[in-house]
């Protein structure tokens, strides 16, 4: 089972599959061992990653010239090669099987449950493993009203964000009479950090397929789309050739198993904007007008896709759904918490030893993520906060890492679910630097129609670039929380309602960096460029020379074996004569 | 028909109107900008956003947008709330921050009860009068109504959204003179900060 999601692919795994292709031929084995290129394993940061099945034994960071010794010691001789497994940070003896790494451990599979078990571009593999199960199940032995019930039994919410509970959101597309109706899957994932949804497809396109056909059996939809951005190549790729399988087997079209039920499904191509993930911008995406959100009421399931009624939802929501139908609400509802249930995907990425793709039950805390599956901070600095839900999300802060998880907690916490980008940053980030970052992604993608989104965001980044670049004045703080909360109550839509989000969190958490940016002109973190100051400690420079010559603006002056010294008027703040110092003279302040 | 209650007023409309409407009826003035009788709502400009709670969740509210929200029977409406005129004078004082110049804005933001000529009340209105970049400033509010009743009323297009977030203009297609530009004038006449000027053209 080798990985063939995008990060593998990028890490050349179609090489280790040639070369392991063309090893085995060598040993007249390609009869005995099959090599099978799956959906994204996860653990994307250690790519090409490959698991020998049926021993679950894992081989991480490969490459061709590993293939000989591998194909020789473990496929012809039994005996696992341990140098190409994994050995965690703070152990020294490698684990062979997947089950009992600790980025795996505490993983529980639902929406992933496939994923590098099958070829997701073979639809007999979906099926082998009990797929279509749930689409026969609904169209032979529920009625709709009753596949609505026990996803509402199963307290199922939207993993695009909000969270609005899914079953409700199909009761009400159902009980509108207008026809036809349609469902969408928001695939339109635009958070910097985020690659749930493109990983279930690459890994899994049948079961965002059969929740689809599960979704429009419930509220009584002809057609639906699949709102795919443009960037996702691979998933794009593998969603085509699913729906034509499952064309080819009836599965899809007129009279879908015998049944009364005729169901189709078109691909769209987003051009990648972030506002599209809000529905009724992406509904109007679809009909080929400005993405822009509508003013609701009327919802998508009143009045949605061409004024019809029209139940939209994402990715991971609809690949529980096949899962929810098949093992029942009871089992689903036991996994989470009072308010939140089942399991979410998180793309775990930033300052981690393990970054990549978990999904772990709600209620999990962060420090479980953090420190449990991600391994804790890169190169053992301090953790400082973890941003969820991505430019809409907040940072938290370390006193939050014991917070079971869940859309509640998160919301208290001033931040959101979001879709399920989690960025972990170190020490050495600032957050003043973090908020501007956010700010500045979502003044960019802003639709732009109504002003507090407009033109209060772009407000908002000019405060914080002042404040990063030493302009920040007494009251600033207070001139940010005001606006951020004006913003939140005046936008359209939730793009606009959560924009401020980072800036919140930062100051309600990290006030200190502000005042700190404001009153000392300091960055703690030393981040902020217009902030720092370089200069040479006389005692320790030996006069070696060796930052004034990697100097790009001749800044620096000295004899050789004499201390040198940093104009300050000419110096650019690069940070070079910091780096390239071996007696630590170049002081950073 | 519908009933709700209006600042304390109770009345009773036909399903399906709006709170802009309703309002009207009972003689409360809601300002707006982005609203044209003529055209479908927008609900883009949020200066008629008004505080609504229904009977199910009395002590929950919300800001919604009076020019496009439908009446919703036991609905309980507030149009001059603190939170509503804090809202509103918020939208306006962004719009003007743009538009410092503009006669007809300035016109606009006094009948909504901002003023420019006073000094700022709060630190966002110092803010935005005093240290916010005068950068780029426009006639143009993107309040989209020259945009709509193009596209919904006339059925040419001739102009439309261009760019996204603060970087959103108006403009015709490719810069150039429209093709389909019939010379109507109807988007100059809806220019609510008369930002559209209609020139004879020299043949």
């Amino acid at each position: 089972m080798l990985c063939g999601g995008t990060g593998c692919v990028s890490n050349k795994c179609l090489e280790v599959q040639q070369a392991t292709e063309a090893e085995l031929a060598k040993h007249d084995l390609q009869d005995e061992v099959s090599v099978v290129v799956t959906g994204c394993n996860g653990f994307c940061a250690n790519g090409p990653v490959m698991v020998v099945q049926p021993d679950g034994i894992f081989y991480q960071k490969l490459t061709p010239e590993d293939v000989p010794e591998l194909v020789s010691e473990h496929f012809l001789k039994g005996r696992p090669v341990t140098k190409l497994m994994y050995t965690p940070p703070e152990g020294d003896a490698p684990i062979p099987k997947l089950s009992e790494i600790g980025f795996f451990e505490k993983q529980r599979l639902i929406a992933l449950s496939n994923r590098g078990l099958i070829d997701p571009e073979q639809i007999d593999a979906y099926i082998g493993r009990g797929g279509y199960d749930a689409l026969s199940k609904v169209l032979t032995a529920m009625t709709p009203q009753q596949v609505i019930d026990e996803v509402k039994a199963a307290g199922l919410r939207g993993r695009g964000g909000a969270g609005f509970p899914t079953g409700l959101k199909w009761q009400f597309c159902r009980e509108s009479m207008h026809t036809p109706k349609y469902v969408i899957c928001n695939a339109d994932e635009g958070d910097p950090g985020a690659f749930m949804d493109r990983s279930i497809i690459e890994s899994d396109p049948h079961a965002v397929l059969e929740g689809m056909l599960i979704g429009a059996r419930a509220v009584g939809a002809s057609h639906g789309f699949i709102y795919v951005r443009d960037e996702y190549p691979l998933a794009l790729k593998r969603i085509h050739l699913a729906i034509e399988q499952a064309r080819d087997y009836g599965l899809l079209g007129e009279g879908i198993l015998g049944s009364d039920f005729s169901f189709d499904v078109s691909v769209n191509r987003g051009a990648g904007a972030f506002v599209c993930g809000e529905e009724t911008s992406l509904i109007n995406s679809l009909e080929g007008t400005m993405p822009e959100p509508r003013i609701r009421p009327p919802f998508p399931a009143q009045s949605g896709y061409k004024g019809c009624p029209t139940n939209i939802n994402n990715v991971e929501t609809w690949a529980n759904v096949p899962r929810i139908i098949a093992r029942g609400s009871e089992w689903f509802s036991s996994i989470g918490t009072a308010t939140s249930k089942g399991t979410k995907v998180f793309s775990i990425v930033g300052k981690l030893k393990n970054t990549g793709l978990v999904e772990v039950p709600m209620g999990i805390t962060l420090r479980e993520i953090v420190f449990d599956i991600g391994g804790g901070i890169l190169d053992d600095k301090g953790f400082k906060a973890v941003q969820t839900g991505g430019p809409s999300g907040g940072c938290l802060p370390d006193s939050l890492l014991d917070t079971p998880i869940d859309y509640e907690t998160l919301q208290a916490a001033g931040a959101i679910m979001g879709s399920g980008g989690l960025i972990v940053m170190d020490e050495e980030t600032c957050m003043v630097e973090v908020a501007r970052f956010f700010v500045a992604f979502t003044q960019d993608e802003s639709c732009g129609k109504c002003p507090p989104c407009r033109e209060g965001t772009k407000h908002m980044l000019d405060i914080l670039t002042g404040i990063s670049e030493g302009r920040g004045q007494e009251g600033d703080i207070e001139l940010l929380e005001d606006m951020g909360r004006m913003i939140k109550d005046t936008a359209i839509c939730g793009l606009g309602n959560t924009a401020p989000n980072p800036v919140l969190t930062t100051i309600r958490y990290f006030r200190h960096e502000y005042e700190a940016h404001i009153r000392d002109k300091k960055c703690p973190a030393k981040v902020c460029k217009a902030l720092l100051k370089y200069s040479i400690l006389p005692e320790p420079c030996i006069g070696c020379h060796a930052c004034a010559k990697n100097c790009p603006v001749d800044a620096i002056i000295g004899e050789v074996k004499k201390p040198h010294e940093i104009i300050h008027d000419k110096c650019v703040k690069c940070g070079m004569c910091y780096e390239v110092c071996k007696f630590n003279a170049v002081e950073r302040d | 028909m519908t009933t709700l209650t209006i600042d304390d007023r109770e009345i009773s409309v036909p399903a399906g109107s709006t709170l802009l409407q309703a309002a009207q009826e009972l003689g409360i003035d809601i300002p707006t900008l982005c609203f044209s009788r003529h055209l479908k709502p927008y609900g883009g400009c949020r200066v008629c956003l008004v505080e609504a709670s229904n009977a199910r969740a009395p002590g929950k509210s919300r800001l919604v947008p009076a020019c496009a929200y439908p009446v919703e029977e036991g609905l309980v409406v507030r149009t001059t709330s603190e939170r509503v005129q804090k809202c509103r004078k918020f939208v306006i004082e962004l719009l003007l921050q743009g538009s410092r110049e503009s006669e007809e804005l300035n016109a606009i933001a006094r009948k909504c009860g901002v003023s420019t000529d006073e000094p700022p009340a709060d630190n966002i209105a110092h803010y935005l009068a005093e240290r916010a970049p005068k950068s780029g400033q426009t006639k143009c509010i993107k309040c989209g109504l020259c945009v709509r009743v193009c596209s919904e009323y006339i059925g040419m297009s001739a102009t439309c959204f261009s760019g996204r977030g603060s970087g959103r203009t108006v403009k015709t297609p490719f810069d150039q003179v429209s093709p389909t530009c019939i010379g109507c004038g109807a988007c100059a006449y809806l220019c609510p900060t008369k930002a559209i000027r209609i020139e004879a053209a020299s043949e």
